[in-house]
């Protein structure tokens, strides 16, 4: 009933206190700020992963050829030569999700190229393998279906591939030799930079699957089939269907192929930077309790030194609630405007930090809001004991305190 | 005849807290109407002071019992008191007790804070006028620290009535005073008690007594005298006294 007047008085005894005042908020600023900095460079963090994870491809789903074991020994992923160009056909004809397939076949080989040599990845793919990396074409085109079916002479090169043997020419139209075949280049692709592993993804050189298999890796087997899901929701369903067909197709050795997802992959890359978000969150979470300690600090001593302005209070009629009331809203104008300036501070930091360390950095709203609001919750904790010693004074002592 | 404003019956106090419990008030009977001035006199340890604590419902008997306008307070708990001692007292303290960097005006305006609802307006008006009682309503926006003895005396007056108090309780009002001073005070006093406020007030000097109409004498926790004050001093006439002998002493100096 008479908030109004104990906001005055309290606002009153804190403006009286100016520099105690703003020292003691200090704390909850720092605080405060701390937590929404650290939470959203770890979101930062997070959502660049998660960006590399896009870069990828959108709801990839990758058959690799499954395990060769002999005699005890085992290979990894993809040394059984078991999974066949049939098998992306199949797969594209057969599973309705699956807009879009194409065979994935590696080898590592020497290009030559105007005078100059490079050791590169081959790759052959099929017409829809940029589209299903979301790989944006920079100059040319991709190849098509046409340049599969006439097995054709031509390749897409990666940014590294024109730095190092076209350096300061347009490659659009230049010939490479692979094995001391010719190809030309009808397109190159836009840069993505290195991977979260610190492999170079530019690096690379992908012609039609068939002039790949027939022309340079003489294969007839391939390593992995990959596919784009209509959707992210698809992606579930899709990959049964395509498990079950491609184990229908291999007379139910489903040990030949694996079939995984880029959702799987991206977990495991946002669920460890999650835990170090939380882990950060928490460290600075310890100095927003300090900073409510800092609060209890002032507030007792405050208590103290205004034991007669509490007796005089008392004596002319302040209830007890009046005076608990009074001591614990002055804790929490304190605790709540340091929260907010503490908040437009952390959020000043992680533009700051963004912006010099070329971090992505995102300003969560939960952070912004569970961080102000711990740090009102701060105040009432932390103010409620000196405010409630305050209260039970008895206003005979408290009068009589020197 | 109106009811007494205090009806004590047989008033005790005793203090348990060292080894030895303390008997401060052994007995205490006491009526004061209303429209009296009371001087409450005795040494130090005459149980003067506990039993203004107890007549400022500041501390609770712990036999006999105590009828303020009617409503026995004994029995009352702690927040009840502090309703009483805001809607029915008036405090003025030795050591003034202002709230410091705090204007003259917003520590007359304390005890409404604490009691009905007012408006900011009202809480201000009345307050002024109260200032405006005690002659300071031109100081209203000085600080504590920015005004003499007296007139943060006169401060505390002012908050002291800003209630319109049944009693008004002073507890050696002019201890930190200076003579001249002391009786400026008193003379506030004497006026407020022609307009009809009941006043008692502690003190242990003689000639500050006489400016009342009743002399209280305690001694070992029990009333060995009460009469009334016979040769009673007038403020207003000291001081005209006072003024004459400074003139007097500032032309033989001249």
């Amino acid at each position: 009933m008479r908030l109004l007047n104990t906001t005055r008085v309290a606002l009153r005894a804190l403006r009286r206190n100016k520099m105690r005042s703003v020292l003691t908020a200090l704390g909850i600023i720092i605080g405060v700020c701390s937590v929404i900095a650290m939470v959203s460079i770890g979101n930062g963090a997070r959502a660049q992963i998660e960006q590399q994870v896009a870069n990828l491809g959108q709801n990839v789903i990758t058959v690799f050829a499954g395990s060769f074991g002999a005699g005890g020994v085992r290979g990894g992923w993809g040394s059984s030569a078991r999974i066949t160009v049939d098998d992306a056909l199949a797969i594209q004809r057969e599973v309705p999700g699956a807009v879009a397939v194409s065979p994935v076949i590696f080898d590592h080989s020497q290009v030559i190229g105007d005078g100059q040599n490079w050791y590169t990845s081959i790759i052959g793919a099929g017409p829809d393998y940029a589209e299903i990396r979301n790989w944006p074409i920079a100059e040319g085109s991709f190849f098509g279906e046409s340049d599969v079916r006439s097995i054709a002479k031509v390749a897409v090169v990666g940014k590294t591939i024109v730095d190092e043997l076209f350096p300061n020419e347009d490659p659009l139209g230049k010939v490479i030799r692979i094995r001391n075949l010719p190809f030309k280049i009808i397109g190159v692709l836009a840069p993505k930079g290195f991977n979260l592993f610190g492999q170079d993804q530019d690096d690379l050189v992908i012609v039609p699957y068939t002039s790949h298999m027939k022309r340079i890796s003489k294969r007839t087997f391939i390593n992995s089939i990959m596919i784009e899901a209509v959707s992210e929701k698809a992606i579930p369903l899709v990959q049964q269907n395509i498990t079950d067909l491609m184990t229908q197709l291999h007379n139910g050795r489903s040990t030949d192929f694996t079939v995984r997802n880029q959702v799987e992959l991206a977990q495991t890359a946002t669920a460890t930077s999650q835990i170090m978000t939380m882990l950060l969150g928490a460290i600075a979470s310890v100095s927003l309790v300090v900073g409510g300690i800092g609060i209890m600090n002032i507030m007792l001593v405050s208590v103290t030194e205004r034991t007669r302005e509490i007796g005089i209070r008392l004596a002319v009629g302040a209830h007890g609630r009046d005076v608990l009331m009074q001591f614990l809203t002055e804790a929490v104008i304190l605790s709540s405007l340091g929260g907010l300036l503490g908040v437009l501070l952390g959020m000043i930091c992680s533009q700051l930090v963004s912006k010099y360390l070329g971090w992505p950095v995102l300003v969560s709203t939960s952070s912004v809001v569970i961080s102000f609001g711990v740090s009102a919750v701060v105040g009432v904790f932390f103010g409620f004991y000196p405010a409630r010693k305050a209260a039970q004074l008895d206003p005979i002592d408290a009068l009589r305190y020197e | 005849m109106t009811p007494p404003v205090v009806k004590i019956d047989n008033l005790h106090k005793i203090y348990d807290s060292g080894e030895v419990p303390v008997h401060a008030v052994r007995g205490v009977s006491l009526e004061i109407h209303k429209g009296e001035f009371v001087a409450l006199m005795g040494a130090s340890g005459s149980g003067k002071s506990t039993l203004m604590n107890m007549l400022g419902c500041l501390d609770r008997p712990t036999k006999g019992s105590y009828l303020l306008d009617g409503i026995d307070v004994a029995k009352l708990d702690r927040n009840a008191l502090a309703d009483i001692r805001n809607q029915k007292l008036g405090f003025v303290f030795q050591g003034f007790n202002l709230l410091s960097r705090t204007t003259a005006l917003e520590n007359a305006e304390l005890p409404m804070l604490y009691g009905r609802r007012r408006s900011a307006k009202e809480m201000r008006d009345r307050a002024l006028r109260c200032l405006e009682i005690v002659g300071l309503a031109n100081r209203a926006d000085h600080f504590p620290n920015q005004l003499s003895g007296g007139q943060q005396q006169r401060v505390a007056i002012a908050r002291a009535l800003v209630n319109e108090p049944q009693i008004l309780l002073a507890d050696e009002p002019t201890g930190n005073l200076d003579s001249k001073t002391s009786i400026e005070v008193m003379g506030v006093f004497q006026a407020l008690n022609e307009q009809g406020i009941t006043i008692v007030m502690v003190t242990h000097e003689l000639d500050i007594a006489r400016y009342c109409r009743r002399d209280l004498i305690l001694r070992d926790g029990v009333i060995v005298r009460d009469e009334p004050v016979h040769d009673r001093l007038i403020a207003s006439a000291e001081m005209d006294k006072i003024r004459l002998a400074e003139a007097a002493a500032k032309l033989t100096s001249a």
